[in-house]
Protein backbone atom coordinates (compact mmCIF):
# COMPACT_ATOMS: atom_id res chain seq x y z
CA UNK A 1 0.00 0.00 0.00
CA UNK A 2 2.68 2.22 1.29
CA UNK A 3 4.69 1.94 -2.18
CA UNK A 4 1.71 1.88 -4.59
CA UNK A 5 -0.48 4.79 -3.39
CA UNK A 6 0.49 6.51 -6.70
CA UNK A 7 -0.50 4.11 -8.88
CA UNK A 8 -4.18 4.17 -7.07
CA UNK A 9 -3.98 7.59 -7.40
CA UNK A 10 -3.21 7.70 -11.49
CA UNK A 11 -6.26 4.96 -11.85
CA UNK A 12 -8.54 7.82 -9.76
CA UNK A 13 -7.23 10.77 -11.58
CA UNK A 14 -8.38 9.10 -14.82
CA UNK A 15 -11.95 7.94 -13.70
CA UNK A 16 -11.66 11.88 -12.40
CA UNK A 17 -10.04 12.64 -16.33
CA UNK A 18 -12.30 9.81 -18.24
CA UNK A 19 -15.47 10.24 -16.47
CA UNK A 20 -15.02 14.21 -15.07
CA UNK A 21 -13.69 15.19 -18.52
CA UNK A 22 -16.96 13.96 -20.65
CA UNK A 23 -19.58 15.18 -18.17
CA UNK A 24 -18.14 18.73 -16.48
CA UNK A 25 -19.23 21.48 -18.33
CA UNK A 26 -16.85 23.29 -20.51
CA UNK A 27 -16.81 26.85 -22.10
CA UNK A 28 -18.80 26.54 -25.62
CA UNK A 29 -16.37 28.65 -27.86
CA UNK A 30 -17.11 29.06 -31.63
CA UNK A 31 -14.35 27.34 -33.39
CA UNK A 32 -13.98 24.19 -31.17
CA UNK A 33 -17.46 23.94 -28.89
CA UNK A 34 -17.05 20.51 -27.33
CA UNK A 35 -14.00 18.99 -29.12
CA UNK A 36 -12.26 21.34 -26.50
CA UNK A 37 -12.81 17.62 -24.11
CA UNK A 38 -9.91 16.72 -26.04
CA UNK A 39 -7.47 19.05 -24.30
CA UNK A 40 -7.91 16.66 -21.81
CA UNK A 41 -6.66 13.59 -23.45
CA UNK A 42 -4.80 15.34 -26.34
CA UNK A 43 -2.49 17.94 -24.59
CA UNK A 44 -1.72 15.80 -21.91
CA UNK A 45 -0.23 13.06 -24.21
CA UNK A 46 2.28 15.33 -25.05
CA UNK A 47 3.03 16.49 -21.10
CA UNK A 48 3.31 13.13 -20.56
CA UNK A 49 5.24 11.91 -23.74
CA UNK A 50 7.94 15.43 -22.74
CA UNK A 51 8.43 14.34 -18.81
CA UNK A 52 8.92 10.77 -19.77
CA UNK A 53 11.41 11.83 -22.27
CA UNK A 54 13.03 14.10 -19.44
CA UNK A 55 13.50 11.18 -17.15
CA UNK A 56 15.03 9.09 -19.65
CA UNK A 57 17.65 11.96 -20.50
CA UNK A 58 18.19 11.81 -16.72
CA UNK A 59 18.70 7.89 -16.52
CA UNK A 60 21.12 8.79 -19.36
CA UNK A 61 23.32 11.00 -17.40
CA UNK A 62 23.13 9.01 -14.38
CA UNK A 63 24.06 5.93 -16.71
CA UNK A 64 27.45 8.15 -17.73
CA UNK A 65 28.23 9.05 -14.12
CA UNK A 66 27.96 5.76 -12.85
CA UNK A 67 28.35 2.97 -15.75
CA UNK A 68 25.69 0.96 -14.05
CA UNK A 69 23.78 -1.01 -17.16
CA UNK A 70 20.60 -0.12 -14.34
CA UNK A 71 20.09 2.88 -15.76
CA UNK A 72 20.18 2.03 -19.87
CA UNK A 73 17.99 -0.38 -19.56
CA UNK A 74 15.54 2.55 -18.02
CA UNK A 75 16.96 5.20 -20.18
CA UNK A 76 15.58 2.87 -23.14
CA UNK A 77 12.61 1.21 -21.93
CA UNK A 78 11.19 5.12 -20.70
CA UNK A 79 12.26 6.26 -24.23
CA UNK A 80 10.28 3.27 -25.70
CA UNK A 81 6.86 4.17 -23.76
CA UNK A 82 7.24 8.20 -24.18
CA UNK A 83 7.23 7.12 -28.36
CA UNK A 84 4.28 5.09 -27.84
CA UNK A 85 2.53 8.28 -25.73
CA UNK A 86 4.02 10.90 -28.92
CA UNK A 87 2.01 8.47 -31.32
CA UNK A 88 -1.08 8.93 -29.08
CA UNK A 89 -0.55 12.72 -28.99
CA UNK A 90 -0.49 12.47 -32.73
CA UNK A 91 -4.05 10.27 -32.68
CA UNK A 92 -5.93 12.47 -30.56
CA UNK A 93 -4.62 15.65 -32.77
CA UNK A 94 -5.45 14.21 -35.54
CA UNK A 95 -9.17 13.75 -34.51
CA UNK A 96 -9.17 17.12 -32.95
CA UNK A 97 -7.95 18.57 -36.32
CA UNK A 98 -10.19 17.14 -38.54
CA UNK A 99 -13.16 18.68 -36.83
CA UNK A 100 -11.60 22.07 -36.44
CA UNK A 101 -9.01 22.47 -38.73
CA UNK A 102 -10.26 20.47 -41.95
CA UNK A 103 -11.99 22.14 -44.39
CA UNK A 104 -15.77 20.51 -44.37
CA UNK A 105 -16.04 21.55 -48.07
CA UNK A 106 -13.02 19.25 -49.26
CA UNK A 107 -12.47 15.41 -48.44
CA UNK A 108 -10.00 15.08 -45.61
CA UNK A 109 -7.30 14.26 -47.22
CA UNK A 110 -6.96 17.49 -49.37
CA UNK A 111 -6.29 19.39 -45.61
CA UNK A 112 -3.46 17.29 -45.07
CA UNK A 113 -0.23 19.19 -47.18
CA UNK A 114 -1.38 22.40 -44.86
CA UNK A 115 -2.39 20.85 -41.55
CA UNK A 116 1.19 18.89 -41.82
CA UNK A 117 2.91 22.47 -42.26
CA UNK A 118 2.31 23.41 -38.54
CA UNK A 119 5.17 23.77 -36.62
CA UNK A 120 3.93 21.98 -33.77
CA UNK A 121 3.01 19.00 -35.40
CA UNK A 122 7.07 19.77 -37.27
CA UNK A 123 8.04 19.82 -33.70
CA UNK A 124 6.36 16.54 -32.67
CA UNK A 125 7.47 14.39 -35.97
CA UNK A 126 11.08 15.71 -35.33
CA UNK A 127 10.82 14.58 -31.17
CA UNK A 128 9.67 11.34 -32.32
CA UNK A 129 11.92 10.84 -35.88
CA UNK A 130 14.97 11.13 -33.13
CA UNK A 131 13.91 8.72 -30.51
CA UNK A 132 13.46 6.36 -33.54
CA UNK A 133 16.77 6.95 -34.88
CA UNK A 134 17.85 6.42 -31.31
CA UNK A 135 16.72 2.80 -31.26
CA UNK A 136 18.06 2.57 -34.58
CA UNK A 137 21.68 3.41 -32.87
CA UNK A 138 21.01 1.31 -30.49
CA UNK A 139 20.49 -1.70 -32.96
CA UNK A 140 23.25 -0.74 -34.65
CA UNK A 141 25.76 -1.66 -32.00
CA UNK A 142 26.61 -4.89 -30.73
CA UNK A 143 28.80 -4.34 -27.92
CA UNK A 144 26.70 -4.08 -24.67
CA UNK A 145 29.38 -1.32 -23.01
CA UNK A 146 29.44 0.40 -26.12
CA UNK A 147 25.81 0.52 -26.82
CA UNK A 148 24.78 1.72 -23.85
CA UNK A 149 27.34 4.57 -23.29
CA UNK A 150 26.91 5.93 -27.17
CA UNK A 151 23.39 5.67 -27.09
CA UNK A 152 23.31 7.69 -23.75
CA UNK A 153 25.79 10.26 -25.43
CA UNK A 154 23.59 10.51 -28.20
CA UNK A 155 20.17 10.80 -26.15
CA UNK A 156 21.37 13.69 -24.17
CA UNK A 157 22.82 15.69 -27.03
CA UNK A 158 19.88 15.03 -29.14
CA UNK A 159 17.46 16.30 -26.32
CA UNK A 160 19.87 19.38 -26.05
CA UNK A 161 19.67 20.37 -29.82
CA UNK A 162 15.87 18.90 -29.98
CA UNK A 163 13.60 20.53 -26.79
CA UNK A 164 15.23 23.86 -26.83
CA UNK A 165 13.95 24.36 -30.31
CA UNK A 166 10.76 22.40 -29.97
CA UNK A 167 9.92 25.32 -27.84
CA UNK A 168 11.34 28.17 -29.51
CA UNK A 169 10.91 27.64 -33.22
CA UNK A 170 6.95 27.42 -32.92
CA UNK A 171 7.14 31.04 -31.60
CA UNK A 172 8.76 31.97 -34.72
CA UNK A 173 6.38 30.56 -37.44
CA UNK A 174 3.03 31.28 -38.19
CA UNK A 175 0.50 28.61 -37.22
CA UNK A 176 -2.94 27.56 -36.41
CA UNK A 177 -2.19 25.89 -33.28
CA UNK A 178 -3.09 27.41 -30.03
CA UNK A 179 -0.70 28.87 -27.75
CA UNK A 180 1.75 30.92 -30.25
CA UNK A 181 2.79 33.42 -27.12
CA UNK A 182 3.65 30.84 -24.67
CA UNK A 183 3.12 27.47 -23.54
CA UNK A 184 -0.14 25.98 -25.43
CA UNK A 185 -2.25 25.18 -21.70
CA UNK A 186 0.27 26.54 -19.21
CA UNK A 187 -1.13 30.46 -20.07
CA UNK A 188 -3.53 30.86 -17.46
CA UNK A 189 -5.28 33.60 -19.45
CA UNK A 190 -6.07 31.28 -22.46
CA UNK A 191 -7.06 27.99 -20.18
CA UNK A 192 -10.88 28.33 -18.55
CA UNK A 193 -11.06 27.60 -14.86
CA UNK A 194 -13.39 25.08 -15.68
CA UNK A 195 -11.17 23.28 -17.72
CA UNK A 196 -8.14 23.71 -15.50
CA UNK A 197 -10.03 21.82 -13.09
CA UNK A 198 -9.82 18.76 -14.83
CA UNK A 199 -6.82 19.39 -17.33
CA UNK A 200 -4.27 19.49 -14.62
CA UNK A 201 -5.17 16.47 -13.22
CA UNK A 202 -5.62 14.59 -16.39
CA UNK A 203 -2.02 15.17 -16.97
CA UNK A 204 -0.90 14.21 -13.45
CA UNK A 205 -3.03 10.79 -13.92
CA UNK A 206 -1.60 10.18 -17.59
CA UNK A 207 1.56 10.92 -16.58
CA UNK A 208 1.65 8.41 -13.15
CA UNK A 209 -0.20 6.08 -15.69
CA UNK A 210 2.72 6.28 -18.20
CA UNK A 211 5.44 6.01 -15.79
CA UNK A 212 3.80 2.42 -14.25
CA UNK A 213 3.92 0.88 -17.71
CA UNK A 214 7.31 1.97 -18.02
CA UNK A 215 8.20 0.65 -14.24
CA UNK A 216 6.77 -2.83 -15.53
CA UNK A 217 8.59 -2.94 -18.32
CA UNK A 218 11.95 -1.88 -16.90
CA UNK A 219 11.16 -5.02 -14.53
CA UNK A 220 10.56 -7.12 -17.16
CA UNK A 221 14.06 -5.86 -18.93
CA UNK A 222 15.77 -6.83 -15.40
CA UNK A 223 15.02 -9.87 -15.12
CA UNK A 224 15.73 -10.78 -18.82
CA UNK A 225 19.04 -9.27 -18.61
CA UNK A 226 19.94 -10.53 -15.19
CA UNK A 227 23.14 -12.37 -16.02
CA UNK A 228 24.39 -8.25 -17.47
CA UNK A 229 22.87 -6.63 -14.07
CA UNK A 230 24.67 -8.95 -11.89
CA UNK A 231 28.24 -9.53 -14.10
CA UNK A 232 28.80 -6.09 -13.16
CA UNK B 1 45.63 22.12 -24.18
CA UNK B 2 46.07 25.03 -26.63
CA UNK B 3 49.28 23.45 -28.58
CA UNK B 4 47.97 20.22 -28.87
CA UNK B 5 44.39 21.90 -30.64
CA UNK B 6 46.81 23.31 -32.46
CA UNK B 7 48.99 20.43 -33.89
CA UNK B 8 45.98 17.87 -34.01
CA UNK B 9 44.56 21.04 -36.43
CA UNK B 10 47.63 21.47 -38.65
CA UNK B 11 47.94 17.73 -38.84
CA UNK B 12 44.28 17.64 -40.48
CA UNK B 13 44.61 20.73 -42.41
CA UNK B 14 48.12 19.11 -43.88
CA UNK B 15 46.68 15.35 -44.48
CA UNK B 16 43.91 16.75 -46.55
CA UNK B 17 46.02 18.79 -48.38
CA UNK B 18 48.40 16.27 -48.84
CA UNK B 19 45.77 13.24 -50.01
CA UNK B 20 43.43 15.89 -51.57
CA UNK B 21 40.90 13.20 -52.91
CA UNK B 22 38.64 13.92 -50.46
CA UNK B 23 38.65 17.90 -51.25
CA UNK B 24 38.51 17.50 -54.87
CA UNK B 25 36.01 14.61 -54.14
CA UNK B 26 33.80 17.26 -52.04
CA UNK B 27 34.11 19.89 -54.97
CA UNK B 28 33.31 17.38 -57.69
CA UNK B 29 30.09 16.26 -55.89
CA UNK B 30 29.25 20.01 -55.14
CA UNK B 31 29.90 20.83 -59.03
CA UNK B 32 27.81 17.78 -60.58
CA UNK B 33 25.03 18.46 -58.05
CA UNK B 34 24.71 22.04 -58.93
CA UNK B 35 25.41 21.35 -62.61
CA UNK B 36 22.14 18.81 -62.76
CA UNK B 37 20.02 21.34 -60.86
CA UNK B 38 21.04 23.85 -64.05
CA UNK B 39 19.74 21.17 -66.17
CA UNK B 40 16.81 20.44 -64.59
CA UNK B 41 15.62 23.74 -63.02
CA UNK B 42 16.01 25.65 -66.39
CA UNK B 43 16.10 29.49 -66.69
CA UNK B 44 13.09 30.43 -64.28
CA UNK B 45 14.68 30.74 -60.77
CA UNK B 46 12.61 31.89 -58.30
CA UNK B 47 13.79 32.98 -55.19
CA UNK B 48 12.23 30.98 -52.64
CA UNK B 49 13.12 27.45 -54.95
CA UNK B 50 16.66 28.40 -54.78
CA UNK B 51 16.77 29.36 -51.45
CA UNK B 52 15.33 25.73 -50.49
CA UNK B 53 17.70 24.08 -53.33
CA UNK B 54 20.62 25.72 -51.74
CA UNK B 55 20.26 25.16 -48.08
CA UNK B 56 19.22 21.23 -49.36
CA UNK B 57 22.53 21.18 -51.30
CA UNK B 58 24.53 22.28 -48.40
CA UNK B 59 23.18 19.86 -45.74
CA UNK B 60 24.37 17.04 -48.15
CA UNK B 61 27.70 18.52 -49.05
CA UNK B 62 28.33 18.82 -44.86
CA UNK B 63 27.54 15.42 -44.20
CA UNK B 64 29.94 14.49 -47.56
CA UNK B 65 32.76 16.04 -46.08
CA UNK B 66 32.46 15.93 -42.10
CA UNK B 67 31.41 12.34 -42.03
CA UNK B 68 35.42 11.63 -43.12
CA UNK B 69 36.49 13.45 -40.29
CA UNK B 70 35.78 10.55 -38.19
CA UNK B 71 35.75 7.98 -40.54
CA UNK B 72 39.38 8.16 -42.04
CA UNK B 73 41.01 8.02 -38.48
CA UNK B 74 41.86 3.73 -38.15
CA UNK B 75 41.49 2.23 -35.18
CA UNK B 76 45.49 2.20 -34.91
CA UNK B 77 45.35 5.69 -35.32
CA UNK B 78 42.46 6.40 -32.51
CA UNK B 79 44.53 4.44 -30.07
CA UNK B 80 47.70 5.98 -31.02
CA UNK B 81 45.97 9.50 -30.33
CA UNK B 82 44.02 8.09 -27.53
CA UNK B 83 47.83 7.94 -26.19
CA UNK B 84 49.17 11.05 -26.85
CA UNK B 85 46.41 13.41 -26.50
CA UNK B 86 43.65 14.33 -24.15
CA UNK B 87 40.06 14.14 -25.77
CA UNK B 88 39.34 17.95 -25.45
CA UNK B 89 41.90 18.72 -27.62
CA UNK B 90 41.04 15.88 -29.97
CA UNK B 91 36.99 17.33 -30.33
CA UNK B 92 38.16 20.89 -30.80
CA UNK B 93 40.70 20.38 -33.42
CA UNK B 94 37.96 18.57 -35.03
CA UNK B 95 35.68 20.75 -34.81
CA UNK B 96 37.49 24.12 -36.01
CA UNK B 97 39.45 21.79 -38.91
CA UNK B 98 35.15 20.86 -40.28
CA UNK B 99 34.54 24.81 -39.63
CA UNK B 100 37.10 25.68 -41.95
CA UNK B 101 36.39 22.48 -44.45
CA UNK B 102 32.73 23.92 -44.80
CA UNK B 103 33.40 27.42 -44.79
CA UNK B 104 35.62 26.83 -47.88
CA UNK B 105 32.82 24.47 -49.33
CA UNK B 106 30.14 27.08 -49.00
CA UNK B 107 31.82 29.81 -51.06
CA UNK B 108 32.83 27.24 -53.51
CA UNK B 109 29.02 25.73 -53.69
CA UNK B 110 27.57 29.56 -53.29
CA UNK B 111 30.02 30.45 -55.94
CA UNK B 112 28.73 28.13 -58.17
CA UNK B 113 25.26 28.33 -57.47
CA UNK B 114 25.46 32.02 -58.52
CA UNK B 115 27.32 31.52 -61.69
CA UNK B 116 24.77 28.42 -62.91
CA UNK B 117 21.30 29.42 -61.37
CA UNK B 118 21.53 32.84 -61.40
CA UNK B 119 21.60 35.41 -58.77
CA UNK B 120 17.79 36.20 -57.42
CA UNK B 121 19.12 37.51 -54.15
CA UNK B 122 18.43 41.36 -53.33
CA UNK B 123 21.49 41.78 -50.93
CA UNK B 124 23.75 39.00 -51.68
CA UNK B 125 26.20 40.07 -48.89
CA UNK B 126 23.85 39.12 -46.61
CA UNK B 127 22.89 36.18 -47.79
CA UNK B 128 26.80 35.20 -47.88
CA UNK B 129 27.45 36.16 -44.61
CA UNK B 130 23.98 33.92 -43.39
CA UNK B 131 25.46 30.88 -45.31
CA UNK B 132 28.45 31.47 -43.43
CA UNK B 133 26.25 30.94 -40.72
CA UNK B 134 24.02 28.31 -41.60
CA UNK B 135 27.21 26.10 -42.64
CA UNK B 136 28.78 26.66 -39.38
CA UNK B 137 25.76 25.52 -37.35
CA UNK B 138 25.75 22.26 -39.79
CA UNK B 139 29.38 21.48 -39.50
CA UNK B 140 29.51 21.96 -35.73
CA UNK B 141 26.17 19.14 -35.13
CA UNK B 142 27.66 16.88 -37.99
CA UNK B 143 31.06 16.61 -36.00
CA UNK B 144 29.53 15.75 -33.29
CA UNK B 145 27.16 13.21 -34.47
CA UNK B 146 30.00 11.52 -36.70
CA UNK B 147 31.54 11.49 -33.60
CA UNK B 148 28.64 9.43 -32.57
CA UNK B 149 28.23 7.51 -35.23
CA UNK B 150 32.41 6.30 -35.63
CA UNK B 151 31.30 4.09 -33.16
CA UNK B 152 28.34 2.22 -35.02
CA UNK B 153 28.05 -0.38 -37.71
CA UNK B 154 27.08 1.57 -41.25
CA UNK B 155 28.22 4.63 -40.04
CA UNK B 156 27.64 6.64 -43.08
CA UNK B 157 24.15 6.18 -43.52
CA UNK B 158 23.50 6.22 -39.98
CA UNK B 159 24.74 9.30 -40.13
CA UNK B 160 21.82 10.98 -41.57
CA UNK B 161 19.27 8.82 -39.19
CA UNK B 162 20.67 10.83 -36.37
CA UNK B 163 21.31 13.84 -38.20
CA UNK B 164 18.44 14.83 -40.13
CA UNK B 165 15.82 15.15 -37.11
CA UNK B 166 18.03 17.01 -35.38
CA UNK B 167 19.14 19.57 -37.72
CA UNK B 168 15.75 19.95 -39.45
CA UNK B 169 15.06 22.98 -36.36
CA UNK B 170 18.11 24.45 -37.51
CA UNK B 171 17.29 24.68 -40.63
CA UNK B 172 14.28 25.78 -40.09
CA UNK B 173 15.42 28.83 -38.93
CA UNK B 174 18.40 29.29 -41.69
CA UNK B 175 15.93 28.95 -44.36
CA UNK B 176 13.77 31.85 -42.68
CA UNK B 177 16.42 34.16 -41.65
CA UNK B 178 17.60 34.45 -45.20
CA UNK B 179 14.44 35.41 -46.41
CA UNK B 180 16.15 38.67 -44.91
CA UNK B 181 18.83 38.47 -47.99
CA UNK B 182 15.87 38.03 -50.23
CA UNK B 183 14.53 41.84 -48.94
CA UNK B 184 11.68 40.51 -46.88
CA UNK B 185 10.59 42.87 -44.08
CA UNK B 186 10.60 40.89 -40.64
CA UNK B 187 9.05 41.66 -37.18
CA UNK B 188 11.53 44.33 -35.56
CA UNK B 189 14.62 43.00 -33.75
CA UNK B 190 13.47 39.71 -35.30
CA UNK B 191 16.41 38.67 -37.17
CA UNK B 192 18.54 39.49 -34.61
CA UNK B 193 16.44 36.92 -32.24
CA UNK B 194 17.37 34.42 -35.14
CA UNK B 195 20.57 35.06 -35.65
CA UNK B 196 21.54 35.04 -31.72
CA UNK B 197 19.35 31.66 -31.69
CA UNK B 198 21.63 30.34 -34.14
CA UNK B 199 24.70 31.59 -32.42
CA UNK B 200 23.53 29.72 -29.22
CA UNK B 201 22.50 26.00 -30.81
CA UNK B 202 25.62 26.92 -32.18
CA UNK B 203 27.69 27.32 -28.46
CA UNK B 204 25.48 24.41 -27.11
CA UNK B 205 26.34 22.56 -29.38
CA UNK B 206 29.87 22.89 -28.66
CA UNK B 207 30.27 22.81 -24.63
CA UNK B 208 28.23 19.58 -25.05
CA UNK B 209 31.34 17.93 -27.33
CA UNK B 210 33.44 18.97 -24.93
CA UNK B 211 31.48 17.19 -22.26
CA UNK B 212 30.34 14.50 -23.93
CA UNK B 213 32.67 13.77 -26.23
CA UNK B 214 35.55 11.75 -23.76
CA UNK B 215 32.50 9.50 -22.98
CA UNK B 216 32.97 8.01 -26.80
CA UNK B 217 36.97 8.30 -26.77
CA UNK B 218 37.40 4.94 -24.27
CA UNK B 219 36.56 2.37 -26.59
Amino acid sequence: MRKSWWKILSIVLLVYAIVGGLLLPVPALRQLQETVRNLYYHVSMWFAMMILFTISLVHSIRYLRTTNFKYDICARDYSAVAIVLGLLGYATGVIWASYTWADPNNPAYASFGSIVREPKLIGTAIALLTYFAYFVLRSSITDIDKRARVSAVYNIFAYAMLFPSIWIIPRLLPSLHPGQEGNPALDFRDVDTRLRMVFWPAVAGWTLLAVWIATLKVRIDFLKEKKWLHAK
Amino acid sequence: MIRQVITLFKKDVLLELRQQYALYGVILYVMSTVFVLYLTMGSETDGEIWNALYWVMLLFVCINAVAKSFLQESRGRMLYFYSITSPTAFIISKLLYNLLLIIIMNSISLFLFLLFLGNPTVYTGQYILISILGACGLSLIFTMLAAIASRAMQQASLMAILGFPIIIPQLLLLVRLSKLAFAETFRAGASMEVTLLVLALDLSVVVLAVILFPFLWKD
